[in-house]
């Protein structure tokens, strides 16, 4: 990632909330019982120590005993500094931090700095101090201000600087501390580092190590006490928190190695493993010569090498840990080898955790396996024009209670307004404008309803002829089919002829297995036996001379308009005769059926369109074969370009991943628009579908065949090209080619194999389904060989 | 096309003085002109001297150039004929030997010469060039939801002139309609915006909107009322000339049944792809009754002469124009001679069939020569008729690259 990016991704608001106001946000919160208890004792402890002379309330003396840890004789000490200043230090600091954050250009107060220091003896590091400080505005105009009045800097400049400053502090206090522990505790100034660092410097005496602890401890307190207290847990040995405040010393490095630090101050351990020893010229240099160029710089170079604050300030609210002991446990001092390790490690760790933020690489087959999911099952209704596919699903739909009696309502009189009432119940499919208007289903409606066994979904295939290519895509997601049939007199055999015969043998051809049959419109015929049974009669032969399996085929006399039959029984006096179930039983009994989920990811476009504001491009269908999951990187064909999948929706509900059935919704990004177009294929990165112009087909013909011009359909995908060349006619039954000469011509039923080219590339692949049409008439379906 | 000048003998060798007149007597000239024929056009010389000093001067000069064809290279689009070759006769600027391409002009007279002199299938093209009665052009505009054909057709062939792809979202449920709507507009409008750019209004030529559904008929009312609402006058005066057509998808080839629609048969009755399509058509039926009276490919076709089976009372043979356009002098030769045959000896019908018009591409599918026989034949074998499609020319792509 580029620093750009990291800047970015820096969120200021927040972090400048963290800065002024999150120090004592949650102070004290979450105090246990053993803490209460220890505060008690600690409190009647420094009040024996105090003596009754000094006023201090039980609740400032709480306080400081929760900051020293219940060391008694600190907060004695601190109380008493507390007394003798006017300010509290905390205060200070935090009005100075304030006053540099809303007026980052304030000139540097040397009053303000001086207020602690005794006016005598002052020591080096401190006027060396001087020197530079006032030296920033002008260092400025380097870091890319124009304002040369000092004019409001950029929030970040401002935090820059604002940090900086108070690093500075810091690291002068500390050193101001090392070196006069006795002055400190005789004018009680900032005791809490002074006496933090005195502790740090008895392990460890080297000043610099000093240093580099302080800012390991002081550093979260910069954002939040919340977070502070997540990250010192009593484990504090554990890697990943251990690392993680340790990664704060890998950014910190950077800090000090601004001019500010003074030579008496070398470089921490870290640093010197980090950076190698610095030579006394090169600080030298820094001090004088590049500090214009350097106080600007450190705005970019802040904290950059290691995780963003944010990111540290994720990590640390994800971190669960107890939070009750954790000021307990003061920070433990240690060795420079151990640290420099942790320090290692910590950087390992959260370059990992960097990484896991995209892309969770679930293993998805087993996540789908875990979540053992209810059988799923897409059905495709289908059926001649106005046979009332779409009524019977609106109804269904209606009884199971997926459409509330309100909707229906305003369909039925919107329906009635136009002079089309019979048409309310197909409005819950037919959502188009053009669709209602003219009454009749343009293009597949996609609806979801779930019984207690399966969810299921349903795919309102349109009737009339002219939209077959949308009936093709609609069936080409389908499991098993319903075939609407129209009872009344006249329609059934009109049916018979036109699309009901066209639309079985197509998902016939696309590899339905399964159909059940819904008679419909019963009532028109007052429920009469006669009809149904010469309609089975007919129908099943049909079905069963185009390749269904009689046992594959159920049937069931409905009726749509009213709701008979579809989810409760027909209690019409005239339809005692049917003693079977209802249409909604006969589709539970679909049996689930197995996928090809660890095979690579294949899935037809069905749709592209926006998907909302935070997703421009996203696109529909049904996975075919294979799983994905948000952060995979895939490739559409045939245009060969790489898309990512920023997120991704199952049945229109957010999900983390997908597998083979599953409808989805894939929300794109680095793709643009003009390379999809519906009828492409997602694929997986490492295996992409072959994009062809020519192929060989084996075909069962619908119409006659001879060469020439078709149009190729698989799914959404349809292309124009011709039938180049008949290859040879196979024999229905065994499949072998049959002897003699070239057919000249395939005639209606047989099988053959011919040679296909189209126009444009294809994303196909063996054993795909294609389905040949021309003319406005399927001519063959078949397998790519 | 004018026949300004005619002199064959009767051994067909001889020249033909022709003056071109609109740009689809280029498509006619285009058939006519073979390689190895001797053309003699007008042609736009640049002609470079260099002085004693050795400086160069070049003028432009306008010469009657006689080449030997060697290349022809045709510009559907633009309609421009562009005849590469070497020259034979030496001029004022020229020397024999060099090269030059002739860019035949409209309104510019050329002179061919057959090499081997001028067969019935090129004196009958002549005449065909020459008939006065024009054929009136077509716009069509096939389409179905994203995707639109814009195509012209006149009456030697049909240009696609451009193709317009949108994706247009499907429709999704409740409230999400308006993603559909909205780019369903935005496609008919590109498409109107197209169209209006190729089609000149003034011409009052008849349009035909045809699509699956109701695609076509939303697409008039959309044009109608953008007229209406943006003013259009010349667009609003056009409301008569639109038909709108059931076509089987936005494909070109659909063209097809188009054209067979009653509605266009009405208006276009005796045009020449309306013919051509109807041939087709009664081929096909003929062929799918299987009773041996139809015969497609060059092989078998060829046999079915032979025996005599395309004669008189009902022999019919189709044949594509792009057969005759075969760089091979053999090849050619085989075809006409077929169509000598046909026509001299057995006393059938000849058809010759527009290769770029979709009926003529249909025909090409089958080999680009079909026949409907007087009685029925049981075909030989057909083992030799993979090496005769391979050698047919590629059809015509032209058209489709833009």
């Amino acid at each position: 990632m580029s620093r750009h990016k990291l800047v970015k991704a820096l969120d200021l608001d927040e972090e400048l909330d963290d800065f002024d106001g999150g120090a004592e946000s949650d102070y004290g919160e979450e105090v246990g019982a053993e803490d209460k208890e220890q505060l008690r004792l600690g409190t009647a402890k420094v009040r024996a120590v105090l003596g009754p002379e000094v006023s201090i309330t039980d609740k400032e003396i709480e306080d400081s005993l929760w900051h020293y840890y219940y060391d008694v004789d600190k907060t004695v000490n601190y109380l008493l500094g507390q007394r003798t200043n006017s300010q509290t230090p905390k205060k200070t600091k935090k009005q100075n931090m304030d006053a540099e954050v809303k007026k980052p250009d304030a000139p540097f107060s040397i009053a303000d700095f001086f207020s602690d220091s005794p006016w005598l003896n002052i020591p080096e590091d401190r006027r060396g101090e001087i020197l530079i400080e006032p030296l920033y505005p002008r260092g400025k105009l380097l870091g890319g201000t124009s304002n040369p009045d000092g004019a409001p800097k950029s929030k970040l400049a401002a935090l820059a600087a604002a940090r900086k400053k108070k690093e500075n502090q810091r690291v002068e206090d500390g050193q101001n501390a090392t070196s006069s522990v006795a002055l400190l505790d005789k004018l009680g100034h900032k005791p809490r580092q002074a006496k933090s660092d005195n502790a740090l410097n008895l392990s460890n005496p080297k000043p610099s190590s000093a240093i580099t602890e302080q800012t390991v401890n002081e550093q979260p307190r910069k954002y939040s006490r919340r977070k502070s207290k997540g990250l010192e847990s009593p484990q504090n040995d554990q890697p990943v928190k251990e690392g993680f405040i340790r990664s704060h010393s890998l950014a910190s490095p950077d800090i000090e190695k601004k001019p500010e630090i003074t030579p008496t101050a070398g470089p921490s351990v870290f640093a010197r493993t980090i950076f190698g020893a610095p030579t006394v010229s090169q600080q030298h240099d820094i001090q004088t010569s590049n500090r214009y160029v350097l106080a600007p710089d450190t705005h970019a170079e802040f904290d950059f090498t290691g995780p963003s604050p944010d990111d540290i300030v994720t990590k640390a609210q994800n971190t669960k840990g107890p939070t009750k002991k954790s000021h307990k446990q003061p920070p433990q001092p240690s060795s420079g080898d151990k640290s420099v390790n942790a320090v290692v490690q910590g950087v390992g760790d959260v370059t990992i955790e960097e990484h896991k933020v995209r892309g969770k690489t679930l293993d998805v087959v087993a996540e789908f396996e875990r979540s053992k999911p209810k059988n799923a099952a897409n059905f495709v209704v289908i059926g001649h024009v106005d046979a009332g596919k779409s009524t019977l699903m609106g109804r269904l739909l209606y009884d199971l209670n997926v459409v509330d009696q309100r909707t229906l309502d305003k369909y039925r009189k919107e329906a009635e307004r136009i002079g089309k009432a019979s048409f309310a119940l197909a409005w819950v499919l037919d959502q188009g404008t053009e669709e209602r208007s003219r009454g009749v289903t343009i293009d597949i409606a996609m609806n979801k309803f779930e019984t207690e066994s399966t969810s299921f979904t349903i795919l309102d295939a349109p009737g009339h002829r002219d939209f077959i290519p949308n009936m093709i895509a609609g069936a080409s997601q389908a499991d098993f089919a319903v075939l609407v049939i129209d009872a009344s007199t006249g329609n059934f055999e009109s049916g018979l002829k036109g699309q009901t015969k066209e639309h079985a043998l197509l998902v016939r051809s696309m590899g339905v297995q399964r159909i059940v049959i819904a008679v419909n419109k019963l009532d028109t015929v007052q429920w009469s036996q006669d009809r149904f049974d010469e309609i089975f009669q007919q129908v099943s032969a049909f079905l069963t001379s185009a390749g269904f399996l009689a046992k594959n085929l159920a049937f069931v006399p409905c009726a749509g308009l009213t709701g008979d039959n579809i989810v409760r029984k027909v209690d019409h006096p005239q339809a005692s005769w049917y003693t079977g179930a209802p249409l909604i039983s006969l589709l539970e009994s679909s049996e689930p059926i197995t996928r090809a989920l660890e095979k690579p990811l294949r899935m037809t476009v069905d749709d592209i369109f926006r998907g909302g504001v935070q997703n421009p491009l996203s696109v529909s269908g049904r996975l075919d074969a294979g799983n994905v999951q948000i952060g995979d990187a895939v490739v559409m064909m045939p245009a060969s370009q790489t898309a990512s999948i920023k997120d991704l929706e199952v049945d229109s509900e957010p999900a983390e991943w997908a597998v083979a059935g599953q409808n989805v919704i894939l929300h794109l990004a680095d793709i643009e628009a003009k390379y999809l177009k519906s009828g492409d294929v997602v694929c997986a990165p490492s295996a992409p579908i072959p994009c062809i112009t020519s192929f060989i087909v084996k075909i069962l013909a619908f119409e006659h065949i001879t060469p020439m011009h078709c149009e190729v359909h698989k799914g959404r995908l349809h292309a124009p090209g011709r039938i180049t060349k008949l290859v040879s006619q196979l024999d229905k039954a065994s499949g072998a080619a049959v002897k003699g000469k070239k057919p000249r011509m395939i005639k209606p039923g047989s099988v053959a194999r011919v040679v296909v080219e189209v126009d444009e590339q294809v994303p196909l692949e063996q054993g795909g389904r294609v389905i040949l049409r021309a003319g406005g008439e399927t001519i063959g379906a078949g397998l790519v060989e | 096309m004018r026949l300004v000048k005619q002199a064959i003998d009767r051994d067909g060798s001889g020249t033909i003085t022709l003056f071109p007149e609109d740009p689809e007597d280029m498509w006619f000239t285009y058939n006519l002109i073979r390689p190895s024929d001797l053309l003699r056009a007008s042609a736009l010389r640049r002609i470079t001297t260099e002085s004693a000093t050795g400086s160069t001067s070049s003028t432009r000069v306008h010469i009657n150039l006689l080449i030997r064809v060697e290349k022809l290279d045709f510009d559907t689009q633009s309609s421009q004929l562009h005849v590469s070759g070497c020259i034979i006769e030496e001029t004022k600027y020229t020397k024999v030997g060099q090269w030059h391409t002739l860019d035949l002009e409209l309104n510019r007279n050329f002179t061919l010469e057959k090499k081997d002199g001028w067969d019935s299938v090129a004196r009958n093209l002549v005449k065909e060039a020459c008939d006065p009665a024009k054929q009136a052009d077509v716009w069509a505009v096939i389409m179905q939801e994203g995707l639109a054909h814009l195509a012209v057709l006149t009456g030697q062939r049909t240009v696609l002139r451009q193709k317009v792809e949108m994706t247009v979202p499907k429709k999704r449920g409740t409230g999400k309609q308006g993603d559909h709507d909205k780019a369903l507009e935005k496609f008919f409008q590109t498409t109107l915006d197209t169209l209006l750019r190729h089609i000149d209004l003034g011409s009052n030529l008849p349009i035909l909107l045809a699509s699956p559904g109701f695609v076509a008929q939303a697409f008039l009312k959309f044009i109608l009322e953008t007229a209406t609402r943006t003013g259009n006058k010349p667009l609003i005066g056009q409301k008569g000339n639109f038909v709108v057509v059931h076509a089987a998808s936005g494909y070109l080839h659909s063209l097809n049944e188009v054209l067979q629609s009653p509605e266009v048969l009405a208006r276009l009755k005796d045009t020449k792809y309306a013919r051509e399509t109807r041939l087709m058509d009664t081929f096909m039926s003929l062929l799918y009754k299987d009773d041996g009276r139809a015969a497609y490919g060059p092989r078998e076709v060829e046999q079915a002469v032979e025996k005599g089976a395309v004669g008189r009372g009902g022999g019919i043979l189709l044949i594509s124009d792009s057969l005759f356009r075969a760089q091979d002098v053999g090849t050619r030769r085989r075809w006409v001679g077929l169509v000598d045959r046909v026509r001299e000896t057995e006393g059938g019908e000849v058809r010759l069939l527009s290769g770029t018009h979709e009926s003529g591409r249909q025909l090409e599918g089958l080999g680009g020569v079909a026949a409907m026989l007087t009685f029925p034949l049981e075909y030989l074998d057909g083992d030799e008729e993979e090496e005769d499609e391979s050698a047919l020319p590629k059809r015509e792509t032209n058209g489709e690259k833009t």
